[in-house]
């Protein structure tokens, strides 16, 4: 190694040439393969929709076209329960919670979000001859490590379910990373959100429901604690901090 | 190719193993592990910027002022990183979700810098170039075996696919739920490293 090289200037400067160089080779990275990643992700939050509306054998490949075709998303206000003009594609859940003035903090935070957005998209699902049958609404909750989103496909009645779908958490794996696991989405299908006065009755069973109950889905063995955290999203989202007064709104007619 | 440039390229795989011999990057081989497909992608992603990394500094090592060499090396690294997690999430949406936290992790991966500072500084960038190549494999062949074992008796598959069907899927073979978790690789390790050594005794330490 000689010695002309370790000047002050020559050294500053090599590393402003070395930070420039890496710099560009991100940036190009990033800005280029944007479109892509977009897509896919958009792509990906498709397939959830259709998964959790049971669309997605019917679906096949053509996960896009399919989704035009039958789902409608819409933006709701969830005090109110009403439906609000405004553009879906701009709505960022996580965006809007962390901004105050777009969201508020539950009197009664049992899913562990801290913040709520004011705003939630849901989307209407459509059955060929174009009439709603299925609506998905979006939920968030802690899981046993870290925030877990999903989605709820619901009958017309916002009652009985057709499916609940986990697009996103950091459970364990092989423990509580099975609320992806197939068999036991399978287990979701028919239950009822509410029982006959209204009340939030579901409910989900460490050591397995009974085969009778309506309202009660086996817990995840080893998995306590996600197990647990499901039961509380969807208490809180069904509840009256959550699409309580949206699911009332349904009830007297306003769907259509 | 010379036996020397051969011995460059696949020495690290079980001679010169990085995780087994110089017991570097064990941090990493016990997060991605869980499955195959991560072990594997994770192992293409480590040679990526292992040898693109190597070859760059070993093209400006010359120039290289020897106060900021490792901060030199350490951005050159971590830009690679940050262009492979990007390729990632535009060609393989899913395995990015899963991996984007470890892929990250690759810049404190002693191996990259190891390499780097042991051997792209000194040598020409095509040997530092397969230098890096070999490293990555090695690495990978470890991380390969690991995942083999925990993957098929933690889960009952390979890849994904199904081998011993499990219990809780009506098969008969019951899951072992300590494989699943990290720190079981310490163990797998660990018998790999025994396993090295008894067929290769010059790897054994003095005490």
């Amino acid at each position: 190694m000689s010695s002309n090289k370790e000047t002050f200037g020559k050294t500053v400067g090599f590393v402003l040439a070395v930070c420039l160089v890496c710099a560009a080779l991100v940036s190009i990275s990033a800005v280029g393969l944007k479109p892509m990643q977009l897509e896919n992700k958009l792509l990906d939050k498709q397939t959830k929709i259709l998964e959790a509306a049971g669309l997605l054998d019917k679906a096949g490949k053509d996960i896009p076209g399919t989704y035009k075709k039958y789902v409608e998303a819409k933006l709701i206000e969830l005090d109110s329960g009403k439906f609000i003009e405004g553009d879906v594609n701009l709505f960022d859940e996580r965006s809007n919670a962390r901004d105050v003035t777009k969201s508020s903090k539950p009197e009664n935070d049992i899913a562990g979000i801290n913040r709520r957005s004011d705003t939630a998209v849901i989307y209407l699902v459509k059955d060929d001859a174009g009439q709603i049958d299925t609506v998905v609404l979006p939920i968030v909750g802690s899981g046993l490590w870290d925030l877990m989103f999903g989605f709820i496909g619901f009958e017309t009645d916002l009652n009985t379910v057709k499916n609940v779908i986990y697009s996103d958490h950091k459970e364990t794996p092989g423990l509580g990373a099975e609320v992806q696991n197939p068999k036991w989405i399978a287990l979701w299908k028919g239950k009822k959100m509410f029982d006959e006065q209204g009340n939030i009755a579901i409910e989900i069973v460490k050591g397995g429901a009974k085969k009778d109950n309506v309202h009660g889905v086996d817990g995840l063995s080893g998995a306590t604690l996600t197990s647990n955290g499901v039961e509380r999203t969807l208490h809180f989202w069904l509840g009256n901090e959550g699409y309580g007064p949206f699911i009332a709104n349904v009830r007297d007619g306003g769907l259509n | 190719m010379s036996t020397d440039t051969k011995k460059v390229l696949t020495g690290p795989i079980i001679d010169n193993n990085p995780i087994a011999l110089q017991i570097l990057g064990v941090c990493s081989a016990l997060a991605v592990t869980s499955s195959m497909t991560n072990a594997l992608v994770m192992t293409i992603a480590v040679v990526m910027v292992t040898a693109f990394s190597s070859l760059f500094i070993s093209i400006i090592r010359n120039h290289i002022p020897s106060s900021v060499r490792i901060i030199v090396q350490m951005a050159i690294i971590a830009s690679l990183v940050i262009v492979v997690d990007q390729i990632l999430k535009a060609f393989s949406y899913q395995l990015s979700k899963e991996l984007s936290v470890y892929i990250g992790l690759i810049i404190t991966n002693c191996i990259v810098m190891g390499r780097a500072e042991a051997f792209a500084m000194k040598e020409t960038p095509g040997l530092s170039f397969l230098d890096g190549i070999g490293n990555g494999l090695g690495y990978g062949f470890i991380l390969l075996v690991v995942a083999t074992i925990r993957e098929l008796f933690g889960f009952g598959t390979l890849f994904g696919i199904e081998i011993l069907p499990l219990i809780q899927n009506d098969g008969w073979y019951q899951a072992n739920g300590l494989l699943v978790l990290p720190f079981s690789s310490f163990f797998i390790i660990g018998l790999a490293i025994w396993a090295i050594r008894q067929f290769k005794p010059e790897q054994v330490e003095k005490d």
